[in-house]
C-alpha cells in the first residue's frame, strides 16, 4: 500500500512540473498519401527533429503541428521510407510516402525507448500488422509465425486458443525458463498463467496488434537484463489518431477440419489379426478372450473430430475527441475446436488513450486490455482413445450404468481403455480467464531542459482464473479399480503483477556527435495464488499454492552516434532478484555495440547499386533467474504435506514436515552473447536483408541436477551447474521485384541454422556419467538425454539392427558398449541419436497487390528435425492387440515390423520430419465502390493448407520432439470481411 | 534556478525513496501457509511430531502430496522412488517369488532384475539408493534440531527414534549396496561429497547406534506405528544372524542374533489366530506385528510396495504387473493351506511362465488385501488401509530357530521347534482345516527353514537376503524360472549378492568407487 501511495504522489509530482509552459510556434498544416494507391495515409507520426514534438496524421490523412520556424519535419510510417524536409517558412507542406519494404527509416521500440531502424546496433526486426499471419483468432503467437529468422513459434497444439511456444535462437536454459519475455505496450507480462486458459496470450486479441518487434542479441535485450537471456519480443496495439471517428468492423467466419487420420485397422481387418493371434498362442487370446469382442465397425477418430465453425467480429472506433486520441475496441470470437465439445468464446475489449498536454511537453498513453474468455478443453486424452480403441465395440450400446455408452466396465475389464466420444460428451470441463492489463505511460520533457525527458510507466496485469472438470458418476471412464465414482474437480487463481518504471532520457546533438543516454529504475512484483479442490464419490484432495518474487532494476543506455556513421550503443542494468540471497541476488549486466554505416561513407557514393549497408558487432552478458515452481530456492524451508499424504503415528494422523532442498549459494544464471551483423540493401532498397552470427554461451545453468546423496534433503537440486553453447547463422532477404503504381510484390525469405551443444552438465566431470534423462515416454521410462558435447534434448534410443530385406529385427541391438551380455536394460548402449530442433529453417512469405486485389502466402521449410514417433512405438507391436484383458486397436503400419513386443527404445521410431508447411494462403478484394466514405475488404484465407513431408504421423511439426497424439492441427478455411467507415 | 533546484531535489528525494522500499522487497519470506522457514518450524512438542512423521512418511510414502506429488526424491517416476516399493522390488523381483509384467518400466530396466543382470545405470537399484540417503539426511537435519531437547521425554524418544531410522536405511544400504556413501548429524546440508564406508564399517555403525539407543527408545508397543525396543531388538537380530555374510567367514554372531531375539520374544507379541490376519486392511489389530509402515486409504496414500502388491496383482482384473513363479508354489506341499493364497487356474492364471511379459502367466498371490478380517471393504476403492508389516513375530521365531540351527547359545532346538509348529498351528487356521500342521524335530533342518521362511514370509521383502544366507541366491546350487535370465534358470555371477553403486551416484560424487566386478 506504501507503495501505490508513493507511485501516486510521484505521479502528482510530475504533474505539477509540468504546469511550466513551453514557447510559440508557427502552426504548419497539410496531407500525406499514400504512393501506392493515392488513399490518405492515416496514422503517419510527424516529428520536428532532433525534438520530441510530434503529431500524426487522422483517418483523412491530414496533419497540423506547430513547430519553430527553421525546423525539419521527419514524415514516418511503417513500411513507407521515412522523409525529411525543412519547413524552410511555409505553411503547409502536403507529401507522398512511398512504400520501403526494408523499412530502414521507420521506428522501432526498443527497451525504454524507440529507435531509428538505421540506428539500431543490435539485432532487432519487426513486422507490422499488413504482414502478420492472416486469419488468426485466438493465439496472437500465430501471427509471426515463419516471419522471423532465428525465431521459431511452434503452436502446441491444434486446440482452440492453444498457446505456442516461442524459441528466439534456440533455448539457452535446461531448467530455468526458455520463454522470451514478453512485452505489451511497455508492460512486461510474467510467462506463468493462472490456468482456465490454453495460451496466457489468448487474452490478448490478435487483431488489436500493430507490431511485433523481437530483440534477439544481448545488445538489444541487455536493457532488460535479467529476464533477456531468451530475447526480447516488444508487442504495441493500435492507438487512436487525431482527427474524426473512424470506424471499423472485422469479422471474419471460418470452417476447420482435420487433416489427416492415423491409419489403424477396421473391425474386419482388426478381426482377422485377432484370429491370427489367438492360432499362435502367445498373445493369451483364447476364446473367453474373443468373446469380449463386439459385432460393431466404429471408426473411432471419425466419432471424435468434427467440422469447426467459428466466427470472429472486431469492432472499433479510433480517433480524437477535444485533442484526446483514442482508441476503443470490442472484439468477440467463437472458435469451435475440431475435437467434438471443444471450444473458445472469448470478449475482449482495449482501450488506448494517448493525449498530449503541456504544448506536447507531456505525453500520456493509457492502455488497458480486458479480455473474458471461456474455455471448453473437453478431454484431449480422447485423441489417443480413438486411436487404440477397439473398433468391433459401439460407441453406444444402452448400457443405462454408463449412460448408454459402451465401456470395457460392462465386460468386468477395470483396466481397459476408455470410450473416447464418452469421454467428451461426458466431460463438462470448462475454464473462464479474464485478465486486465493496464498501464498508464507518461513522458514528460522538462520545459526548462527541453533535451532532458522523464519517463514513467506504472500499471498492473491481472489474470483471474477459475474453472471445474466434471464428469457424472455413470462415466465408464472414471472409476477406481471398476467402482465409478465422478469426476468434480474445481479449481481457481489469480495471477498478477504490479509494474513501475521510471527513466530520464537525454537527447542532444552537438555538432556532429549525438547522444541519446536513458537512465532508469524497475520494480515489479508478481503474486500468484490458487487453490485445486479433486474431488470424487470417494475422496476430496485441496491443494492451495500462494507465492510471489520481486525484480528490481537500474539500468543505463547511452547511444552515441558520430558523423551519423559510427554508432556506439552501451548498455549497463544491475538486476536485484528475490530468488536469491542478499549475497548473490544482485547481478551486473552489460553490453555493448558498435555500428558502421558504411554507406555513408564516401568512397561507396558513387556505388549507386548499393543502396545501404551498415556493419554490426555486439557484445553482452544477460541473466537468468525464472526457475519454475521455484521462489524460494535458497531458504531453508519446510513444506508440510497435504491431507493425502499424513501419516500415523498411535491414533493419531500428522501433517508431516519435510525440510526441502535449497541451496544457499544459488545465483544468476548468465548467458554470453555475441553478435557480428551486416545489413545491406540494393537496387535503391528493392533488394534488402541481413546476416547475422551469433554465439550464445550460457554458463552457471539453473539446473535441476543429480548431486551426490545425503548432502542436501533430495537426490536433485536446483543450482548453478553446468553451461551449454548455442552457434548460429540467421539470413533475412526481402526482395520487391515489382514496384508499380498499381502493383507491388514483395517476396521475404529467412534461414536460421542453430547448432547446440551442452558443454558443462554436473559438478564431477565424470566421463562415464550418463546424463539427464529427458522426454518420457511411459511410466518412467525416457527417449531423450542432455549430455556433455550434444545438442539438449537429443534422442538416445538403442540402435536397431535390421535384416536382409531392410526390416528391423525384434529386440536385436547393436552393443554398442561392447560390453557383451544383454543390450536392452543397459544405457550404456543406448547412443545420441539426432535432436527435435531442426538443422536449418526457412521461411518463405510473399504479398502481391494488384490493383484492388491482393495475395499474400506464408510458409516455411524444416529440414532436419527429427520425430520420435511414440503413437506408433506405443501401439504398433502384436501383443498391444490384447492386453490387460481386453482388446486395443493397432495400426496398419504394423506390418512394416512385424513387432510382437513393444520395442520403445528402438532408433527405429526416431524418424526424420524435415517438412515444408504452407501455413497461410490468403487472397483478398478492396471495394471502394459503394461511397467516398466507406471502404470494404473480403477476404478468403487457406490455414495450414498443406503439408509436404515424409513423416508418417499426423503432423511433422511437433513441439519437443514427441509425437504423441496431440490434438491435431484442423486446416480451416476462413471468409473475412474489413470494412472502414 | 532555485525552485527548479529546489523541485529537482524533492523529485530526486521521492525516487531514492521508492527505490530503498523496493530494494527491500528483495526480502521475501514464504507466503504459502504449508511453507516454513527452518527457524520457525519447531515450536511444540506436536510441531516435533509431525518433523519425526515425516521420517517414517518416507519409507511409507513418496513425497508432500499424497498419493504423488512433490515427491521426496527425483529422477524416477514417483512410485518407484518409495522406499518399501523399491526394497521389495530388490529383495523380491531377483529371486523365485515374483516377477513384473511391464519390461519398459524404469527407463526398461526392470527385467534386468529377474534376469539378474542388473547394470550400474538400472533405475530401480538407483531409486533405493537415492531413498536410504534421503533418509539419512531427513533423519540428519531432525536429530540436530531435537539434539538440545533431549531432556523432554518425549523429545528424547523422537530423537532416538530418528536415529533408529537412520540406522535402518544405512542396514538396507549394508545389505544391498553394502558400500555407501555416509552422512551423520555432523554433516550440514551444502553441496559437498561425502566419503564411502565399508560395508563393516556400516556394519559396527549400525550396530553401536542401535545399542545406544535401545534404552531411550518406548517400551514394546508403546504406540503403534513408532519404532520401539522391540523394533530396534528386531533389527539387532537381522544384522547378527546375517554377520557371515557381512563380514565374512568367521564372523559369526549367532549367540548374540538369539539373545536380541529373545528380549524380541519376550516384548509382549503373539501369533495372529489366523494367517490372513497379517496382511489385511486391519491388519493394525494384528498382535503379531513388532514394526509395520502404516498407510490409511483416506489420509495416507501413495503408489507405494503394497498398493502395487494390492492392485497390481495378476487375476484380479487390475492392471496385472505382479505374478510369482513355479518354483516358489511349488515349496507347498499342498496348495489348500492357509498361506497359500493364490490366483491359480480358475482366475485365468498358467503356473508355468513361457513370456515374463505375459500377465496370464504365473499365479497371482492375494495374501495381501484391502479388506478387513470381517469382509469389510477398505475406506477406499484404490488405496489400501493395510499396512506393511516389516518385522512380525513369526519371522524372530523362524529367525531364532535358525540362529539356533546354526550353532548359536542362549536358546535351544527343543524351544525352537515349539516356536516353528506354533507358526503352523494358528487355531483359527486350525479351526479352518487349513494349518499345515507340527513338524518333528528331525524336520527341523536349515534346508526346511529356508522353504518355511518362503512359505511363511512370501512378498514380505525377505526372500534375497534369505536366499543369500543360504547360499542358494548366487551360483547355481538352486535355479528357478528366468534365474538369470533363462526360462529354466541358470547360474549367477556372486557379484549379484550385491549390486552396483548407481551409475548416478558414481557420477555424482568421485568419493565412491564401484563394487567389485561392476
Amino acid at each position: 500500500m506504501i507503495k501505490l501511495y508513493l507511485i501516486r504522489k510521484l505521479f502528482f509530482l510530475v504533474l505539477l512540473l509540468c504546469s511550466l509552459h513551453g514557447w510559440a510556434q508557427t502552426t504548419i498544416t497539410g496531407t500525406i498519401t499514400a504512393g501506392d494507391n493515392d488513399e490518405a495515409l492515416p496514422g503517419v507520426s510527424i516529428l520536428e527533429k532532433g525534438t520530441n514534438n510530434g503529431t500524426v496524421t487522422n483517418a483523412d490523412g491530414d496533419y497540423s503541428i506547430s513547430v519553430n520556424e527553421n525546423a525539419t519535419l521527419v514524415f514516418s510510417f511503417v513500411g513507407y521510407a521515412s522523409q525529411e524536409i525543412p519547413v524552410a517558412g511555409r505553411r503547409s507542406i502536403d507529401l507522398i510516402l512511398h512504400e520501403d519494404v526494408t523499412a530502414l527509416s521507420e521506428i522501432v521500440v526498443i527497451g525504454y525507448g524507440e529507435i531509428q531502424k538505421k540506428d539500431a546496433t543490435g539485432a532487432v526486426m519487426n513486422i507490422g500488422s499488413r504482414d502478420f499471419n492472416k486469419g488468426v483468432l485466438t493465439s496472437p503467437q500465430d501471427l509471426i509465425i515463419g516471419k522471423f529468422a532465428g525465431v521459431s513459434v511452434t503452436s502446441n497444439s491444434g486446440a482452440p486458443g492453444s498457446g505456442a511456444t516461442i524459441r528466439i535462437r534456440g533455448g539457452s536454459s535446461l531448467t530455468a525458463s526458455n520463454d522470451p519475455l514478453i512485452v505489451i505496450d511497455g508492460y512486461p507480462i510474467g510467462n506463468t498463467s493462472a490456468g482456465g486458459i490454453a495460451n496466457s496470450l489468448a487474452a490478448l486479441n490478435p487483431n488489436d496488434i500493430e507490431t511485433f518487434t523481437v530483440l534477439k542479441d544481448a545488445s538489444a535485450t541487455a536493457i532488460y537484463g535479467s529476464r533477456a537471456s531468451n530475447g526480447v519480443i516488444i508487442i504495441t496495439t493500435r492507438k487512436g489518431a487525431p482527427g474524426k471517428m473512424q470506424l471499423s468492423y472485422n469479422g471474419n467466419a471460418s470452417a476447420g477440419s482435420p487433416v489427416k487420420f492415423l491409419d489403424v485397422m477396421n473391425a474386419t481387418e482388426f478381426k482377422a489379426v485377432v484370429d491370427e493371434l489367438a492360432v499362435t498362442g502367445v498373445s493369451g487370446i483364447d476364446d473367453p478372450a474373443k468373446a469380449k469382442l463386439g459385432n460393431a465397425n466404429t471408426d473411432w477418430q471419425r466419432e471424435i473430430f468434427r467440422t469447426a465453425i467459428s466466427h470472429d467480429h472486431n469492432l472499433s472506433a479510433s480517433g480524437s475527441i477535444m485533442n484526446l486520441p483514442y482508441r476503443l475496441s470490442y472484439g468477440y470470437t467463437d472458435q469451435q475446436g475440431i475435437l467434438k465439445t471443444t471450444s473458445v468464446q472469448r470478449n475482449s475489449l482495449n482501450l488506448n488513450l494517448n493525449p498530449t498536454l503541456l504544448d506536447g511537453d507531456l505525453k500520456l498513453n493509457l492502455s488497458a486490455k480486458g479480455s473474458h474468455t471461456i474455455s471448453n478443453f473437453g478431454d484431449a486424452g480422447a485423441v489417443g482413445n480413438a486411436v487404440s480403441f477397439d473398433p468391433t465395440q459401439p460407441v453406444m450400446d444402452g448400457d443405462s450404468r454408463y449412460g448408454g455408452y459402451f465401456s470395457w466396465l460392462s465386460k468386468g475389464i477395470t483396466n481397459g481403455n476408455s470410450n473416447p466420444v464418452a469421454m467428451l460428451e461426458q466431460t463438462d470441463n470448462q475454464g473462464t480467464s479474464k485478465r486486465i492489463i493496464a498501464n498508464l505511460q507518461a513522458d514528460y520533457r522538462i520545459p526548462f531542459f527541453k533535451d532532458l525527458r522523464v519517463n514513467l510507466n506504472m500499471g498492473f496485469d491481472q489474470e483471474r482464473s477459475e474453472g471445474y472438470n466434471f464428469a457424472p458418476l455413470d462415466a465408464g471412464f472414471i472409476h477406481n479399480n471398476g467402482t465409478l465414482v465422478g469426476r468434480n474437480n474445481t479449481y481457481s487463481a489469480i495471477h498478477r503483477s504490479e509494474l513501475l518504471d521510471l527513466y530520464f532520457n537525454y537527447n542532444k546533438q552537438f555538432g556532429s556527435h549525438k547522444v541519446d543516454a536513458t537512465a532508469g529504475y524497475g520494480w515489479q512484483h508478481f503474486h500468484r495464488e490458487g487453490e485445486n479442490t479433486d474431488s470424487n464419490e470417494v475422496t476430496t484432495t485441496i491443494n492451495q499454492f500462494k507465492n510471489e518474487n520481486f525484480l528490481v532494476s537500474f539500468f543505463g543506455r547511452l547511444n552515441y552516434t558520430l558523423n551519423d556513421k559510427y554508432l556506439l550503443t552501451a548498455t549497463l542494468r544491475q538486476d536485484g532478484s528475490s530468488r536469491f540471497s542478499k549475497a548473490n541476488r544482485w547481478g551486473l549486466f552489460p553490453s555493448v555495440a558498435l555500428a558502421w554505416r558504411i554507406k555513408d561513407e564516401g568512397f561507396l557514393n558513387d556505388v549507386s547499386i548499393l543502396s545501404d549497408l551498415k556493419l554490426r558487432a555486439g557484445y553482452g552478458i544477460t541473466g537468468q533467474q525464472d526457475i519454475p515452481n521455484a521462489y524460494y530456492p535458497y531458504l531453508a524451508v519446510y513444506r508440510a504435506s497435504n491431507e493425502l499424504a499424513q501419516y500415523q503415528l498411535g491414533n493419531s494422523f500428522y501433517t508431516t514436515l519435510r525440510p526441502e532442498p535449497y541451496d544457499a549459494n544459488i545465483r544468476w544464471e548468465e548467458t554470453t552473447t555475441y553478435n557480428l551483423g551486416v545489413d545491406f540493401g540494393f537496387f535503391n532498397d528493392n533488394l534488402t536483408g541481413s546476416v547475422e552470427l551469433f554465439q550464445k554461451n550460457t554458463a552457471d545453468l539453473l539446473n535441476n541436477i543429480a548431486i551426490a546423496n545425503g548432502v542436501n534433503f533430495s537426490n536433485f537440486l536446483t543450482t548453478n551447474v553446468g553451461s551449454m553453447e548455442n552457434r548460429g547463422i540467421e539470413v533475412t532477404l526481402n526482395v520487391m521485384p515489382v514496384v508499380r503504381d498499381n502493383f507491388t510484390w514483395n517476396v521475404g525469405v529467412n534461414f536460421t541454422t542453430i547448432t547446440s551443444e551442452i558443454t558443462k552438465l554436473n559438478l564431477t566431470d565424470d566421463p562415464t556419467y550418463l546424463g539427464v534423462f529427458v522426454g518420457g515416454i511411459g511410466v518412467d521410462a525416457f527417449i531423450q538425454n542432455h549430455q556433455v558435447g550434444y545438442p539438449a534434448f537429443s534422442f538416445f534410443p538403442y540402435q536397431q539392427v535390421y535384416n536382409d530385406e531392410g526390416k528391423p529385427i525384434e529386440g536385436l541391438y547393436v552393443d554398442r558398449s561392447g560390453l557383451g551380455g544383454s543390450v536392452v536394460g543397459n544405457s550404456l548402449n543406448k547412443y545420441h541419436h539426432k535432436r527435435p530442433a531442426p538443422d536449418y529453417l526457412l521461411g518463405f512469405n510473399s504479398r502481391l497487390n494488384y490493383k484492388k486485389f491482393d495475395f499474400s502466402f506464408s510458409s516455411r521449410l524444416s529440414i532436419g528435425n527429427y520425430v520420435y514417433n511414440n503413437v506408433e512405438s506405443g501401439r504398433a507391436f502384436y501383443n498391444a492387440v490384447y492386453s490387460q484383458l481386453h482388446f486395443r486397436n493397432i495400426p496398419n503400419n504394423v506390418t512394416d515390423t512385424e513387432f510382437v513386443n513393444q520395442q520403445q527404445y528402438s532408433d527405429y521410431y526416431v524418424h526424420n520430419a524435415s517438412f515444408f508447411k504452407m501455413d497461410n494462403l490468403s487472397a483478398g478484394y478492396s471495394f471502394d465502390e459503394f461511397s467516398e466514405k466507406v471502404k470494404a475488404r473480403l477476404s478468403f484465407t487457406v490455414q495450414n493448407a498443406f503439408v509436404i513431408t515424409k513423416y508418417k504421423g499426423i503432423d511433422p511439426e511437433v513441439n519437443g520432439g514427441i509425437d504423441n497424439n496431440i490434438y491435431p492441427r484442423p486446416r480451416t478455411l476462413l471468409l473475412g470481411l474489413n470494412v472502414t467507415f | 534556478m532555485k525552485i527548479i533546484s529546489n523541485k529537482i531535489s524533492i523529485l530526486s528525494t521521492v525516487v531514492l525513496l521508492l527505490m530503498m522500499c523496493c530494494i527491500g522487497d528483495l526480502d521475501v519470506t514464504p507466503i504459502d501457509t504449508r511453507i516454513t522457514t527452518s527457524a520457525n518450524v519447531y515450536t511444540t512438542t506436536e510441531s516435533y511430531k509431525a518433523g519425526l512423521a515425516k521420517l517414517y512418511a518416507a519409507f511409507a510414502l513418496t513425497g508432500q502430496q499424497g498419493p504423488a506429488g512433490a515427491g521426496d526424491v527425483g529422477g524416477v517416476d514417483e512410485g518407484f522412488s518409495c522406499f518399501i516399493r523399491s526394497l521389495w522390488n530388490l529383495n523380491e523381483l531377483t529371486t523365485d517369488e515374483a516377477v513384473w509384467s511391464y519390461p519398459n518400466d524404469a527407463n526398461g530396466t526392470i527385467f534386468n532384475l529377474h534376469y539378474n543382470n542388473w547394470v550400474p545405470s538400472d533405475g530401480i537399484p538407483t531409486a533405493l539408493f537415492a531413498r536410504i540417503m534421503n533418509v539419512a539426511a531427513l533423519a540428519n537435519e531432525f536429530i540436530r534440531a531435537t539434539a538440545s531437547r533431549t531432556n523432554d521425554p518425549d523429545i528424547s524418544k523422537f530423537h532416538a527414534e530418528a536415529r533408529f531410522l537412520r540406522a535402518l536405511a544405512y542396514y538396507y544400504g549394508l545389505d544391498l549396496f553394502a558400500n555407501m556413501p555416509f552422512v551423520t548429524e555432523a554433516d550440514l546440508p551444502g553441496a559437498y561429497f561425502p566419503p564411502q564406508k565399508t560395508r563393516g564399517e556400516l556394519f559396527d555403525y549400525v550396530e553401536s547406534e542401535l545399542k545406544a539407543i535401545k534404552p531411550e527408545m518406548g517400551a514394546p508397543r508403546f504406540e503403534y506405528g513408532r519404532a520401539d525396543q522391540g523394533a530396534c531388538a528386531m533389527l539387532l537380530a537381522k544384522l547378527y544372524l546375517n554377520a557371515q555374510v557381512y563380514l565374512g567367514e568367521g564372523s559369526a554372531k549367532y549367540t548374540e542374533a538369539i539373545a536380541e531375539l529373545n528380549e524380541v520374544i519376550a516384548g509382549g507379541y503373539s501369533l495372529a489366530p489366523r494367517y490372513a490376519h497379517n496382511f489385511l486392511a486391519d491388519n493394525h489389530n494384528s498382535p503379531e506385528i513388532i514394526f509395520a509402515q502404516l498407510f490409511d486409504g483416506q489420509k495416507s496414500q501413495a503408489y507405494d510396495a503394497l498398493n502395487v502388491i494390492i492392485y497390481g496383482n495378476a487375476g484380479n482384473g487390475g492392471w496385472a504387473g505382479l505374478r510369482t513363479t513355479s518354483a516358489f508354489v511349488n515349496k507347498f506341499p499342498d496348495l489348500n493351506e492357509a498361506r497359500a493364497i493364490f490366483a491359480k487356474e480358475d482366475k485365468g492364471q498358467t503356473l508355468e511362465i513361457d513370456a515374463v511379459n505375459n500377465q496370464g502367466q504365473g499365479y497371482g498371490v492375494f495374501k495381501f488385501k484391502n479388506v478387513t478380517s470381517t469382509g469389510a471393504p477398505g475406506s477406499h476403492p484404490s488405496f489400501q488401509d493395510t499396512d506393511y508389516p516389516m518385522f512380525r513375530l513369526a519371522d524372530a521365531y523362524l529367525m531364532y530357530a535358525e540362529a539356533a540351527l546354526r550353532g548359536g547359545t542362549g536358546g535351544n532346538l527343543a524351544t525352537a521347534l515349539s516356536y516353528v509348529n506354533a507358526i503352523r498351528a494358528r487355531p483359527g487356521d486350525v479351526a479352518d482345516g487349513k494349518a499345515p500342521g507340527a513338524i518333528t524335530s528331525g524336520q527341523l533342518t536349515l534346508d526346511f527353514i529356508l522353504d518355511e521362511r518362503a512359505r511363511e514370509l512370501y512378498w514380505e521383502g525377505h526372500r534375497r537376503p534369505d536366499l543369500i544366507r543360504f547360499g542358494k541366491f548366487t551360483g547355481g546350487d538352486y535355479l528357478w524360472p528366468w534365474k538369470g535370465g533363462v526360462k529354466d534358470g541358470t547360474s549367477i555371477e556372486p557379484k549379484r549378492a550385491i549390486f552396483p553403486i548407481p551409475a548416478a551416484d558414481i557420477g555424482s560424487n568421485p568419493q565412491l568407487n564401484q563394487n567389485t566386478g561392476y
